[in-house]
């Protein structure tokens, strides 16, 4: 920790990156749904456009694949847009602008330009909003070459990751999480936890490696607390950034106790716990001693009644049963 | 360059030689495949759609432009390069893309050349956004969309024109209504085919011109231009007939004869070198001469294309992002990885 070092919600600091690129990058501008007078959805971008204006500021219609494509062609022409798209949700409108245009266009174009944009959203449970506003999306993002995709948990790693989006050549998918925005935390401007691409290690412990991201980070360190209580001594690995990602010094630590699982807050099915239990498998299977298990959301549409959305996703308690499970072969109670 | 196109300041000669050679270029795309002996499947040419050389002689230095899967003559007739063009549309390491975008991705950030486009309306937000660059930067040049009448059908179409409406962005929607969409005929898939309505329903300056007549083209695109110039977005649509099928395989089982026959007589090339002749612009030597040379210069560009090598397979790897970052890792390498520990 710095002397810069202050106390900042996830909100707070999303805000003072983007208000801080802005300053540092006048090609930096910020555009979407509500971004403007609204000050966003989730008032992320709350009083930007008093200090940029409007032109940078762009508030604009509700057409989410144009704001994606007008974005693409802007980024290709000398700015930096930073398209908000409100919800993750809402990417069944945007994909073929993300995922056919702006991941392909430098490879399509044998790399004659990059499209360096970041699209911003959240993403996940936590509001009853029901099934078409909670989801977790990133697989659909990480599975297309030529998108980056970043999902911050902690509060300096909001503002650090969101920084160092707005400096990269390629299209970085920047996804945030609803239930986050009025976490607090440290944010220590000079000095961020890790460097782009690597996981950090946010809770030691020799037993078992929990791999998450995003809110997921929060509630398997509280299952980590749990677990110490019941004598398991858990390692909990926060992944940050999906593309690029760096596994190796989580394979270290699979290999050191042989027992790992993957928690993600997206369904089950697909999902991109599969790509980490498949990697992590491939690259340990000599020193597992059990499968590598993914905790992950219920293979359902988000319910809206609360009970039910809560119980959609994994729970520190579950996610507490199934690692004790898996150290000390003590089956819960449920199973 | 004949004499009589080096001494011309007469547009319209100007607009013929360039039709011919875009002509002259597609003939050879198709010729291309069947010398190269591969599928050449995905190949749409604009054969028909010559006058759109109007449009591209409307525009200038340091505009830039988007087209659709039927581009090679608009980028032609902005400056594209043959030799490159046809090398690029073959695949080969010394094309435009290096050989990695091929027909329906060619670009050249070179003349502007944002991109052709294989999604039916997927290149048009990018002339938005392109548009919206100039005027956040203070840069005085407008952006074209260019792409086919089936696009008039997308959704994106709709909300590029209200965002370019909305902020005042210089660019033109260039709609180049061959009448087909693949094998569907255009009224089979609008219900009002008056899309310069379209336009001005959305408060774009909508102007509509036959396709035919590559002056009338010129002269209508100058005046958009000029209004999209000034920042008021404009939509001109040209009606032309698309000679052949959609596509190489494509033997037009939706239309007969006599409709190509009607079709085809609206020619623009035709119809310019009949225009000047008639004007006594051009001598029919003269025009014989500009011909022969545009077929020389499309059969060198053909046979240093085809001279052309596919790119190394270590190129797979190039340009999925930034130079300095990291390329993916080839799959028998992550193999290597895997299995290697365990044996």
């Amino acid at each position: 920790m710095t002397a810069a070092a202050q106390t900042a919600t996830y909100r707070e600091a999303l805000r003072e990156a983007l208000a801080d690129a802005m300053r540092a990058d006048g090609d930096v501008i910020v555009m979407g749904e509500e971004v403007g007078l609204y000050g966003g959805a989730y008032g992320v971008t709350k009083d930007l456009i008093g200090e940029f204006g409007a032109a940078r500021v762009l508030d604009t219609p509700i057409s989410e694949a144009g704001i994606v494509g007008v974005a693409v062609g802007a980024a290709m022409t000398g700015l930096r847009p930073v398209a908000e798209i409100m919800y993750v949700d809402f990417a069944g409108l945007v994909m073929d602008q993300l995922g056919n245009q702006a991941a392909k266009i430098r490879y399509m174009f044998g790399g004659q330009t990059g499209v360096p944009m970041v699209l911003r959203t959240q993403g996940g449970t936590g509001r009853s909003a029901a099934a078409q506003h909670s989801q977790s999306l990133e697989s659909w993002f990480a599975h297309v070459p030529g998108l980056r995709v970043v999902m911050p948990a902690t509060v300096n790693d909001a503002y650090h990751l969101l920084r160092q989006a707005l400096t990269k050549p390629d299209p970085v998918v920047f996804i945030e999480h609803k239930a986050l925005y009025v976490s607090k935390g440290t944010l220590d401007k000079d000095k961020p936890d890790a460097p782009w691409g690597a996981p950090v290690l946010r809770r030691a412990g020799g037993d078992a490696v929990i791999v998450a991201y995003s809110r997921m980070v929060h509630e398997a360190l509280a299952a980590a607390e749990t677990l110490a209580e019941r004598g398991v001594e858990a390692a909990v690995w926060d992944l940050r950034c999906l593309n690029p990602m760096d596994l190796d010094p989580i394979l270290e630590s699979v290999r050191a106790c042989g027992r790992a699982a993957v928690v993600t807050e997206s369904c089950l099915t697909g999902g991109f716990a599969a790509e980490l239990s498949a990697q992590i498998s491939e690259h340990c299977f000599d020193r597992l001693e059990e499968p590598v298990i993914r905790i992950a959301g219920e293979d359902v549409p988000i319910p809206v009644a609360p009970d039910l959305e809560a119980a959609s996703i994994p729970t520190p308690g579950l996610i507490a049963d199934a690692m004790a499970w898996l150290v000390s072969r003590e089956a819960p109670a449920w199973a | 360059m004949s004499d009589v196109a080096r001494a011309s300041n007469r547009p319209l000669l100007d607009l013929y030689r360039t039709m011919r050679r875009i002509r002259s270029f597609e003939e050879r795309v198709g010729e291309m495949f069947v010398r190269q002996g591969t599928a050449g499947s995905m190949l749409h040419l604009s054969i028909g759609e010559e006058g759109v050389a109007g449009v591209c002689a409307a525009m200038e230095d340091g505009d830039s432009f988007t087209t659709h899967h039927r581009g090679h003559g608009v980028f032609l007739a902005r400056g594209g390069e043959p030799g490159r063009m046809l090398a690029e549309i073959g695949g080969k390491e010394a094309g435009y893309c290096a050989g990695k975008g091929g027909s329906m991705h060619i670009a050249d950030m070179g003349v502007g050349h944002l991109g052709a486009n294989a999604i039916v309306g997927g290149g048009i937000p990018h002339a938005v956004g392109a548009a919206l660059s100039y005027k956040t930067k203070g840069i005085d040049a407008v952006s074209v969309a260019f792409f086919g009448d089936g696009a008039m059908q997308q959704g994106l179409l709709y909300e590029s024109m209200n965002m370019a409406a909305l902020w005042s962005l210089p660019v033109l929607f260039v709609c180049i209504n061959n009448q087909y969409g693949m094998g569907t005929r255009i009224d089979r898939a609008a219900a009002n085919t008056d899309f310069a309505a379209r336009a001005e329903a959305f408060g774009l300056a909508g102007r509509h011109v036959d396709g035919s007549d590559a002056e009338m083209v010129l002269e209508t695109a100058a005046a958009a231009m000029t209004t999209a110039r000034s920042g008021t977005p404009g939509l001109l649509t040209m009606t032309c007939y698309r000679f052949f099928g959609h596509a190489r395989m494509d033997k037009s089982p939706y239309r007969d004869a006599a409709e190509e026959a009607e079709g085809r007589g609206h020619d623009p090339v035709a119809a310019a070198r009949a225009r000047l002749l008639d004007r006594s612009e051009a001598r029919e030597a003269d025009l014989d001469a500009l011909d022969a040379e545009a077929a020389q210069e499309m059969d060198a560009a053909l046979d240093w294309a085809l001279a052309q090598t596919q790119p190394p397979g270590a190129a797979m790897f190039d340009h999925v992002y930034a130079p300095d970052e990291p390329p993916p890792q080839p799959l028998r390498d992550r193999l290597s990885d895997v299995l290697r520990e365990y044996r």
